[in-house]
C-alpha cells in the first residue's frame, strides 16, 4: 500500500477533522483502519526487541510486507508500541539487510559472495577439524590427581540465542552439546 | 518475573530499582500507570533522574553499585518499624530456622573464608538439624541463632544515616521510598519490585537480587497479585534462551550441565537431585531424574536406554567456569579456534571490548549469523587495523527476521507466544532453525565417515521432517514431550491411558525410565493433544486480575504467578480476598483461580499439605541462603572501581571476586563515576536499530550525559566533542549536558557521574564509539555478569581517543 507522505498527512488531517466534529474517525478517511488494510493479508507477531512481548499485526500484499502495526487485541500492549516496536517495518524492509552469504578469506580486505552450499560445506569442515583436533576425552583433575572422562571440545565456542525463537534455542542447545561444546553462552550472561 | 507485565496494575507500590521501564520497557508503563491511577505509588531508585524517575511519586538518587546498602536499609527499616508480614515470615520463610553454631560474621567477612583461594565454604553456613535430620526451628522467632534474629542483627548496622552516607541518597528521599514501599507489608497491600541490569551487573549482582527477594519475603509480597520479584528482561527471548540452557552451566529447563566428577548418570542425579526428610516439603527438584532422562530421550531417542545411562556419557563435562568473560579471555590467549555467533555481537556487547576485538583476530574461523553486518562480523576491517594482519576466516550468514519465520518466544512474564511467518526471508536469508538444521546434518554426514568420538553426533536424534525447512511444529512437540510407549498412569482418583506417541499433557507425568521424551520439562504442556497452546488468543480474564489464562501459554503449567501458594494463609484463604490469585474451596476440595503451585491441599492439611516454596528443599523462602558463593546474607561492598571507602566494614569490595589488572581506583586519574545504560530508540549492541532510518533520525550519534556542574567545571558545552577515558581505553562522544544527572554526595564530597549508552559501534548506518571500550572485565561472584554499571573514568573536552 503505497501512501505518500502528503497523502498520509491529508488522511491524518481528515481524521483529526472528523474527531473534532464528533464523528467517528473509523467512519472514513484514508487513515481508517479497515481502509488502510483492505485487501491485505494479515498475520500476528510478537515484537523482537525488549521482552515485554507486545503483539503486532503484519500486513502483506503479494508476499511483501507493506505495513506493521500494534495488535489492538493483544492484552499487554492493546495496540500501543514504543519507537522501536513501531520501527519493525524497517527491519523487514531495509536495504542494509544481509541478503547473501559472505566470506572473508584470511588476510583479505573484503567480503566475497558465496553460495549456501559452499559455505555450509566449508563451515562443516572447520567445525569437524576443530572438534577432532581439540576434543578432550579425558583429563587429570588438578585437585585430586584422578582421571575423569570429560568428552569436551575445547577449541570452539558458541554464542548467542536471545534473539532466536525457542525452537531454535532448543536445537542450538541440542546441537552444541552433541558437538561436545561446553563453551556455550549467550546474552543473559552479560 | 515471578509475576507478569499486566499484573503490575495490581500493585499498591512499585519499586523500580536498577531499571528504567519508561525508557527500556515503555509499554510496561501502561500497567504501571494503571496501578498509579488506582492510587499505587511509583518509587524510582536510580543514579540518574530517568524517564521512570520523572513519572515517579518519589525519586531517590543512588550511587552506582550501592544497592545492597539501599535495600539492606529497607530491610532494617521494615524490621525496626514493625512493618513486616509476620505470619508470612514465620510460616513461609526460613526465618524460624536455626543456624548452626559455627556460623559467624565479623568485620565484613562471613565464616569459612579461604583468603588464598578467595572462596567460602558454604557448608559452614548450614542449618542446625534435629535428630531426624530436619532443620531445627523456633517459630517464636526468638532464638538468637534463628535466621530472623541473625537477619535482624546483620541489618541493624544498615541505619538510615549509614545507608545514605554510602548511597549518597538524600535522607528525606530515602525515608519516603522506604516508608511507601514497606507499607505494603500487610495482607491487604501489594508491592512489586522491578529490576534490570542496574541490579545484576555488579560484582555482587546476585546478592543485589537476593536483597530484593528478601525484602519482598519480609513484606509478604511474593506469590501475590501485584507483588513479586520481577526482572525486566531486555531481549525479546532472553527468557527463552535461558530456559533452553544456552549457558555453560545449564541444560534445558535449568537442569545443571554435568561436571567432570558426575562420572555417570547415577552420580549426576545423586549430585543434582536435592533431598529432604520433611514430608511437608514438595522439593520439586526431587523430580530431576525424570526431567533429565526425558531430556536425554529427546536427544538420543531409541539409542538412549537404561543400560547405557540414556547416553549420558555423550554430554560434555565441565571443569570450571566457561562464562562469557572467561571465553573472551581464552580467545585472547589463542585457545579458541572457532566461534559461532548466533545474533550476538561480542565486539560491542561485552566489557573491555577493545580486548575482545583483538581476541577475535586470534580465531582461525568465525561464523556470524545475523540480519546485518555487525562489529563482530567486520572486526577485521575495523578502524585502526590492517586486514592483512588478521588471519581469521569469516563467514557472515544472512538470517531471517522475526516476521520471516514461525516459532515461539517467551516474554519476561514467561508467556510463550507464537509468531507467524508473514513473508519469505529477504534475498538468500534463512531462518536460524534452517541454519542450525544444516549444521547438524552436515556434521552427521561428516561423522558417518569417521572422526573423533563420532557417536554423540551420529546417534543424535534429529527428525524434523523431510522438507527444505525443518518442521518447527515437530521441534515444539519434542520440546513438550511425548510417550515412547503405551502407558497407564494412575493420578489420585483418575486412571489415564496414553498411547505411544501421545503428547505428555504436563510435566508431572514425565518419567525417569525412558517412557517419556521431553526436550525442556518446564515447557511440558505447551503443545498437547489440544494443539499448540502458545498460539492461543482467547483474551478472557475471569479473575479480572489480568492473568489472561487462555492467551498464549506460560511456564510452568500455565501458572501466571509463581509461588502463588504463598498468597494464601496456611488454611488456603487468600491473604487479600480482593486480589485472590488462588483460593482453596474446602467443599469441592480444590483450588480456584490461577494454576496453583502444585495440586496439594493447603499447608495446614495434616496429610497432604505442602509448604509454598516448592523449588527449595526445605520448602521455605530463604532469607538466609545456603549456597551463594559470597555469603548467606547480602552485605554491602563497594564496586571494584569506587570513589568511596567502604563505610560498612574494612573489606572494600566483594572478597569472593578476583579483579583483573586493568582496573584502577586512582581518583587523580579517574575522578568520576562512570555508568552505562540503554535507551528507547536503540537496542542492545545496536545492530537491530542503528540501521533503521526512523530510529537513527531520533538518536543519530553516540553521546555522553553529564551534569551542568561537571560541564561548567570542565568548560564543556552541550554538543561539544569530548573524550572519556578509563584504565581500559578511551572513546569520543558528544556531550549531552542535562539536569538529569547530578553529582553524588560521597562521604561529604561531591563526586560527578558520567552516563554512557552502550548501543554504538563502527558498523551500520549510525556509528559511534562503544561505551563498553571503557567497562571492566570483572564480574559477579555467583554469575560472572560484568560490572558494567559502576567504574571510574575521566572526561575531557576535545581530545582524541587513544
Amino acid at each position: 500500500m503505497a501512501v505518500s507522505r502528503r497523502e498520509f498527512l491529508q488522511g491524518g488531517a481528515l481524521a483529526t477533522a472528523l474527531v473534532l466534529s464528533g464523528k467517528k474517525a473509523e467512519a472514513g478517511g484514508a487513515d481508517a483502519s479497515q481502509m488502510r488494510t483492505k485487501g491485505l493479508k494479515s498475520s500476528t507477531t510478537i515484537c523482537p526487541f525488549c521482552a515485554v512481548g507486545c503483539g503486532l499485526v503484519v500486513h502483506t500484499k503479494n508476499g511483501k510486507i507493506v505495513n506493521i502495526e500494534g495488535d489492538t487485541q493483544h492484552p499487554i500492549n492493546q495496540g500501543a508500541l514504543c519507537s522501536k516496536g513501531s520501527a519493525l517495518f524497517q527491519v523487514a524492509n531495509n536495504e542494509r539487510r544481509l541478503q547473501k552469504v559472505m566470506y572473508r578469506a584470511p588476510g583479505s580486505d573484503k567480503f566475497e559472495e558465496k553460495s549456501w552450499d559452499w559455505a555450509l560445506e566449508r563451515i562443516g569442515q572447520k567445525m569437524k577439524e576443530t572438534r577432532d583436533k581439540t576434543f578432550k576425552a579425558k583429563e587429570i583433575n588438578k585437585k585430586d590427581n584422578k582421571e575423569y572422562v570429560v568428552n569436551r571440545t575445547e577449541g570452539m565456542a558458541f554464542l548467542g540465542g536471545a534473539g532466536l525463537d525457542n525452537e531454535e534455542c532448543y536445537l542450538w542447545s541440542k546441537f552444541a552439546r552433541s558437538m561436545g561444546v561446553a563453551n556455550l553462552e549467550h546474552q543473559a550472561r552479560i | 518475573m515471578t509475576n507478569h507485565w499486566i499484573d503490575l496494575k495490581n500493585a499498591d507500590a512499585i519499586l523500580a530499582i536498577g531499571c528504567n521501564p519508561a525508557e527500556n520497557h515503555p509499554i510496561s508503563m501502561k500497567w504501571i500507570e494503571a496501578a498509579m491511577d488506582n492510587g499505587g505509588k511509583l518509587l524510582a531508585v536510580d543514579p540518574r533522574f530517568t524517564r521512570t524517575g520523572s513519572k515517579a511519586d518519589h525519586y531517590a538518587q543512588i550511587r552506582p553499585g550501592t544497592d545492597i546498602a539501599f535495600l539492606g536499609g529497607m530491610i532494617n527499616f521494615a524490621l525496626q518499624n514493625n512493618m513486616i508480614h509476620e505470619e508470612y515470615v514465620r510460616e513461609y520463610t526460613n526465618a524460624s530456622f536455626i543456624v548452626n553454631e559455627k556460623y559467624d560474621f565479623n568485620e565484613g567477612i562471613f565464616c569459612a573464608f579461604d583468603d588464598q583461594e578467595k572462596t567460602y565454604d558454604p557448608k559452614a553456613w548450614a542449618y542446625a538439624v534435629d535428630g531426624s535430620g530436619n532443620p531445627k526451628r523456633d517459630k517464636s522467632l526468638k532464638d538468637p541463632r534463628c535466621v530472623f534474629q541473625q537477619l535482624k542483627k546483620h541489618y541493624s548496622r544498615y541505619t538510615v544515616d549509614m545507608v545514605c552516607s554510602i548511597t549518597g541518597t538524600k535522607k528525606e528521599d530515602y525515608v519516603a521510598v522506604a516508608k511507601a514501599f514497606c507499607s505494603t507489608g500487610r495482607a491487604d497491600k501489594a508491592g512489586t519490585i522491578l529490576y534490570a541490569m542496574g541490579i545484576t551487573q555488579s560484582t555482587h549482582g546476585t546478592q543485589n537480587v537476593r536483597a530484593t527477594a528478601m525484602l519482598q519475603m519480609l513484606l509478604g509480597n511474593i506469590g501475590i497479585a501485584g507483588g513479586g520479584v520481577n526482572a525486566l528482561r531486555g531481549e525479546s527471548n532472553v527468557q527463552g534462551s535461558s530456559d533452553y540452557g544456552l549457558l555453560f552451566h545449564l541444560l534445558p529447563g535449568y537442569l545443571k550441565s554435568p561436571e567432570f566428577d558426575n562420572v555417570d548418570l547415577k552420580a549426576y542425579l545423586e549430585k543434582w537431585t536435592p533431598k529432604t526428610k520433611d514430608t511437608k516439603s514438595a522439593n520439586w527438584w526431587g523430580n530431576t531424574p525424570k526431567y533429565t532422562v526425558s531430556l536425554l530421550k529427546a536427544w538420543y531417542g531409541d539409542n538412549a536406554t537404561a543400560e547405557n545411562g540414556f547416553c549420558y556419557d555423550y554430554l560434555p563435562k565441565r571443569s570450571g567456569n566457561y562464562s562469557f568473560m572467561k571465553l573472551m579471555e581464552k580467545m585472547g590467549k589463542g585457545e579458541l579456534q572457532g566461534l559461532v555467533c548466533m545474533g550476538q555481537n561480542p565486539a560491542v556487547g561485552g566489557p573491555d571490548s577493545l580486548k575482545t576485538r583483538e581476541a577475535l583476530g586470534k580465531l582461525d574461523w568465525l561464523v556470524t549469523v545475523d540480519l546485518w553486518e555487525t562489529e563482530t562480523s567486520i572486526f577485521w576491517k575495523r578502524p585502526g587495523v590492517n586486514p592483512k594482519d588478521i588471519k581469521t576466516e569469516v563467514f557472515m550468514l544472512p538470517a531471517a527476521s522475526s516476521v520471516e519465520k514461525e516459532g515461539s518466544i517467551s516474554n519476561s512474564g514467561r508467556w510463550a507466544q507464537w509468531r507467524y511467518k508473514a513473508a519469505e526471508p529477504v534475498g538468500d536469508a534463512k531462518s536460524d532453525l534452517w541454519i542450525i538444521d544444516q549444521f547438524a546434518k552436515h556434521m552427521k554426514k561428516a561423522y558417518q565417515k569417521g572422526g573423533t568420538f563420532p557417536e554423540p553426533i551420529t546417534k543424535l536424534s534429529w527428525n524434523y521432517g523431510e522438507g527444505h525447512e525443518p518442521e518447527v511444529h515437530l521441534v515444539a512437540k519434542e520440546i513438550n514431550g511425548y510417550f515412547t510407549k503405551d502407558m497407564t498412569i494412575v493420578d489420585k482418583d483418575k486412571t489415564l491411558e496414553f498411547k505411544k506417541g501421545d503428547q505428555v499433557p504436563m510435566f508431572k507425568y514425565l518419567q525417569d525410565d525412558g517412557s517419556t521424551v521431553s526436550g525442556c520439562w518446564i515447557y511440558c504442556g505447551s503443545y498437547t493433544k489440544d494443539g499448540n497452546q502458545m498460539a492461543r488468543r482467547d483474551a478472557t480474564d475471569p479473575t479480572g486480575l489480568g492473568m489472561f489464562p487462555k492467551w498464549s501459554w506460560c511456564w510452568p503449567v500455565n501458572r501466571r504467578i509463581i509461588y502463588n501458594r504463598a498468597s494464601v494463609n496456611p488454611d488456603g484463604a487468600p491473604f487479600n480476598p480482593k486480589r485472590a490469585v488462588i483460593a482453596w474451596d474446602a467443599l469441592e476440595k480444590k483450588w480456584k483461580g490461577d494454576v496453583p503451585d502444585g495440586p496439594w491441599p493447603p499447608m495446614n492439611d495434616a496429610k497432604e499439605g505442602k509448604y509454598p516454596f516448592i523449588m527449595i528443599p526445605e520448602g521455605h523462602g530463604r532469607l538466609y541462603a545456603l549456597d551463594m558463593k559470597d555469603g548467606p546474607f547480602p552485605e554491602h561492598y563497594e564496586p571494584i572501581e569506587s570513589p568511596a571507602k567502604n563505610l560498612m566494614s574494612k573489606v572494600q569490595s566483594n572478597p569472593a571476586v578476583k579483579a583483573p589488572a586493568n582496573m584502577s581506583s586512582d581518583l587523580n586519574k579517574y575522578p568520576f563515576v562512570g555508568t552505562t545504560y540503554r535507551m528507547t530508540e536503540h537496542w542492545q549492541a545496536g545492530a537491530m536499530t542503528r540501521s533503521l532510518p526512523w530510529l537513527v533520525e531520533l538518536v543519530p550519534t553516540m553521546f555522553v550525559e553529564i551534569s551542568q556542574t561537571l560541564a561548567s567545571s570542565k568548560g564543556i558545552n552541550n554538543g561539544d566533542q569530548v573524550k572519556i577515558t578509563t584504565e581500559r581505553g578511551s572513546i569520543e562522544a558528544k556531550a549531552l549536558v542535562t539536569t538529569r544527572l547530578k553529582p553524588f554526595n560521597v562521604q561529604g564530597k561531591m563526586v560527578e557521574q558520567v552516563g554512557l549508552p552502550w548501543h554504538f559501534g563502527y558498523a551500520g548506518l549510525a556509528t559511534g564509539d562503544s561505551g563498553n571500550v571503557l567497562t571492566p572485565s570483572v564480574g559477579c561472584a555467583n554469575t560472572s555478569i560484568p560490572e558494567f554499571k559502576a567504574f571510574l573514568c575521566n572526561i575531557e573536552k576535545g581530545g582524541k581517543r587513544a
